[in-house]
């Protein structure tokens, strides 16, 4: 096992950054009294960008990790990220001192933050190797907060090395982009994560082959739909959507219906943390327990604590919204596979008489404006229409195009 | 409240219980203007009775421990004292307590004005106060429409002017509802006309509208009055109703209509209202609205009206164009079936 293993189907980029990091590891042994070695295959600054679930943070993470191996095999020639020495464990499972990974639950990045971890990142390492930073969501920075880290990025101190991931180079600021070097996944093959499931998650190949077809190419939500029942149920009920809107009524049921379930989702992933959350505060508040009155002047800080949480339920409620459609996208897809008669493989082989009779029943012209439809309400969502609204305008747009 | 003035004070005076130039007057409410008016009609029965009434306001934070007994304490010339205390429900533990005694001991010479707010705060003077049979005036805010109406035909009445109801409805509309503006409207009205006042000489005084809602703009779009949903947007927009707000009333609008047309046939109208989620009045309503309307015209309204929400959030450069555009849209799709 090495730290690649989890980079599915990525073999160019998993090349590209071994090199980096073998170069990365013959910088710091060099003498220093010696000339510096060769090192363009390491640069202190990536943009790890692909589409969404094809594993940039992981691949980010696993770069860490080889940078960080302090394998005694390296002596001896073998590539840096051996998957077992303290360097790379602690990097995979998140403990190591010297790699900080920021994410966020909320909607961006602020200034405010990024302020504190571009102090955090002139430190020296503490492992004598690299100090590394993972900024998982690049593209939520706000716009102030890419400025803050402009110069921390362009040049940061000696051993610092950043890993921005982003969606697609447009994401992230330009004057960001320009300093980092770039690397593009693809869209994992479906064998190639059916293969990973079976081999890591230990799931039936059947369901494994399941799963990556209908996750287009999505690892997580592979993961999810092979291993999580209510998913699967989830992902069903999206998919009787295209029956239903034969009339108004359905419409707006349909609409109704994908609003609740991520209204649901947001509040079951709520009712684990924010409880917790806000108990942990009132009691390091000193009012623990239920009924004692807040300290005078505290009742700002539970009010920022609601409003993060809020956010977080917003988040929540579109990233699950954005899945269904996605979900809705490649159904109308697998229609226009058979109506153009594509020799593809249909994402939803299990509903492929339905297809042929959506496929039968219209032209490609109507399929494709039903997917431009599904895209227009994504593109709506991200833009704060209400969620219902832009739904059900989406909705009617299914029956009457 | 039953009030017996002269046997609880043994004043020399008798007191009816509507005279201004009882020993206490409690002034209850937090409309402002019928404060002014209870306080304006106590000063000026004592200026009536007496040309050299000393009167004095007094604010919570100059109401010291003390104050009091000097202003109530007997002066030299015997003259008439009005004592105005403004927001009584604020005034401190310390006073309370030299207000509560005074209440049970008022003074001949001094008419105590007390204006309260009437909630929960300071409910303790209130209650004493009334218990010692104060004089009391109500002055609550009018949250209804109905009653601004009331309040605007008292006004002529007093004034001694004939209205039509007409008159005060678009006097009220036009005015909106701050009771003062609309006070001093009467006022000016009542003396520059001549003769009964009717609807024209509103119309000629004060045009336009101090409040539009979203809802009514939606109402109208619903309806497919193009012009009249359009008028409404425009004096909504100018009285600074948020865009976003008037996108969501035609949402729920056009919702309202696209789910009750499509709600199974011979229900019970409690079970509909229950089934789609809204009061009974509204049902009916909707179901006035729902004639003309087809199933393609709401799919087009809809995504007129997403469309706007999209425009009004900063995907367009002007949300009243974004707005109109829609409110058109939903106008013209409501006739599409024809009526």
């Amino acid at each position: 096992m090495t730290v690649w293993d989890d980079v599915v189907g990525q073999q160019r980029v998993v090349d590209q950054l071994s090199a980096a990091a073998l170069a990365a590891g013959a910088l710091i042994t060099a003498d220093p009294a010696e000339a510096r070695p060769d090192s363009s295959a390491m640069t202190h600054a990536w943009l790890f960008t692909g589409p969404p679930g094809s594993g940039r943070a992981t691949a980010a993470r696993a770069f860490a990790a080889a940078l960080q191996c302090v394998s005694p095999d390296r002596a001896l020639g073998a590539a840096p990220g051996c998957g077992f020495c303290e360097g790379c464990h602690t990097t995979l499972v998140g403990t190591h001192a010297d790699v900080e990974v920021v994410r966020t639950d909320l909607l961006t990045i602020g200034v405010k933050d990024t302020r504190d971890l571009v102090r955090r990142s002139s430190l020296t390492p503490a492992g004598g190797r690299w100090q590394v930073i993972v900024l998982e969501d690049a593209d939520r920075l706000t716009e102030g907060a890419g400025n803050v880290l402009l110069k921390a990025v362009e040049e940061p101190a000696p051993r610092t090395v950043w890993l921005l991931c982003a969606p697609s180079l447009e994401d992230v600021l330009p004057t960001i982009r320009s300093r980092c070097r770039a690397l593009v996944l693809r869209t994992p093959p479906a064998e190639a994560i059916a293969d990973t499931l079976v081999r890591r998650d230990g799931v039936d190949p059947q369901m494994a082959a399941f799963a990556a077809r209908a996750a287009h190419g999505h690892i997580g939500r592979a993961r999810r739909l092979a291993t999580d029942e209510g998913a699967r149920t989830r992902r069903e009920e999206v998919l009787r959507i295209p029956q239903m809107v034969s009339d108004i009524g359905g419409c707006l049921k349909a609409a109704q219906q994908l609003v609740d379930s991520a209204v649901e989702d947001a509040r079951q992933v709520a009712e684990g943390t924010d409880a917790k959350e806000t108990e942990e505060l009132r009691a390091a508040l000193g009012a623990s327990g239920a009924g004692s009155r807040l300290p005078r002047g505290t009742a700002g800080v539970l009010k920022d604590l609601q409003d993060r949480q809020k956010r977080r339920a917003t988040r929540t409620q579109r990233d699950t919204l954005d899945r269904a459609l996605i979900d809705l996208a490649g159904f109308y897809r697998d229609v226009l596979a058979v109506q153009v008669g594509a020799a593809t493989e249909l994402c939803n082989a299990e509903l492929r008489p339905t297809i042929d009779r959506f496929a039968a029943s219209s032209t490609p012209e109507h399929t494709l404006r039903r997917i431009e439809a599904v895209l227009d309400c994504r593109r709506a969502l991200d833009r704060n229409v209400a969620p219902l609204l832009a739904l059900e305008a989406m909705t009617v747009s299914l029956r009457a195009a | 409240m039953s009030v017996r003035h002269g046997m609880l004070w043994g004043m020399a005076r008798t007191t009816k219980k509507d005279d201004p130039l009882a020993p206490v007057t409690l002034a209850v409410g937090q409309e402002d203007l019928l404060v002014d008016r209870a306080v304006a009609q106590v000063v000026a029965a004592a200026r009536a009775d007496d040309p050299d009434t000393d009167v004095r306001e007094l604010t919570p934070d100059l109401l010291r421990p003390g104050t009091l007994a000097e202003l109530t304490s007997p002066s030299l010339f015997a003259e008439r004292k009005v004592v105005v205390v403004r927001a009584a429900q604020d005034v401190a533990a310390d006073t309370v307590k030299e207000l509560k005694a005074y209440l049970t001991d008022p003074a001949a010479e001094i008419t105590l004005v007390l204006a309260h707010a009437g909630g929960a705060k300071g409910k303790g003077l209130l209650d004493a106060a009334r218990k010692a049979g104060a004089r009391e005036v109500p002055c609550p805010k009018m949250t209804k429409p109905a009653e601004r109406l009331g309040f605007v035909r008292t006004e002529f009445r007093a004034a001694g002017r004939s209205v039509t109801e007409e008159a005060c409805r678009a006097l009220v509309d036009a005015i909106g509802s701050d009771l003062r503006e609309l006070a001093s409207a009467c006022g000016q009205l009542a003396a520059d006309v001549e003769g009964t006042i009717d609807e024209a000489v509103v119309a000629r005084y004060y045009t336009g509208r101090a409040e539009a809602s979203s809802f009514t703009v939606a109402d109208r779009a619903v309806e497919g009055r193009t012009a009249q949903a359009l008028e409404q947007l425009r004096w909504a927009l100018a009285v600074g109703v948020a865009p976003v707000l008037i996108t969501s009333a035609l949402a729920q609008g056009v919702r309202a209509v696209g789910k009750l047309a499509t709600a199974p046939r011979g229900m019970r109208p409690g079970d509909l209202a229950r089934e789609l989620g809204m009061p009974p009045w509204k049902v009916d309503k909707v179901r006035q609205q729902m004639r003309g309307w087809t199933g393609d015209g709401l799919a087009v309204a809809l995504r007129a009206v997403a469309e706007a929400d999209e425009a009004v959030k900063g995907a367009g450069s002007d949300p009243a164009y974004a707005l109109e555009r829609a409110v058109v849209a939903v106008a013209q799709a409501a006739r599409s079936g024809g009526r």
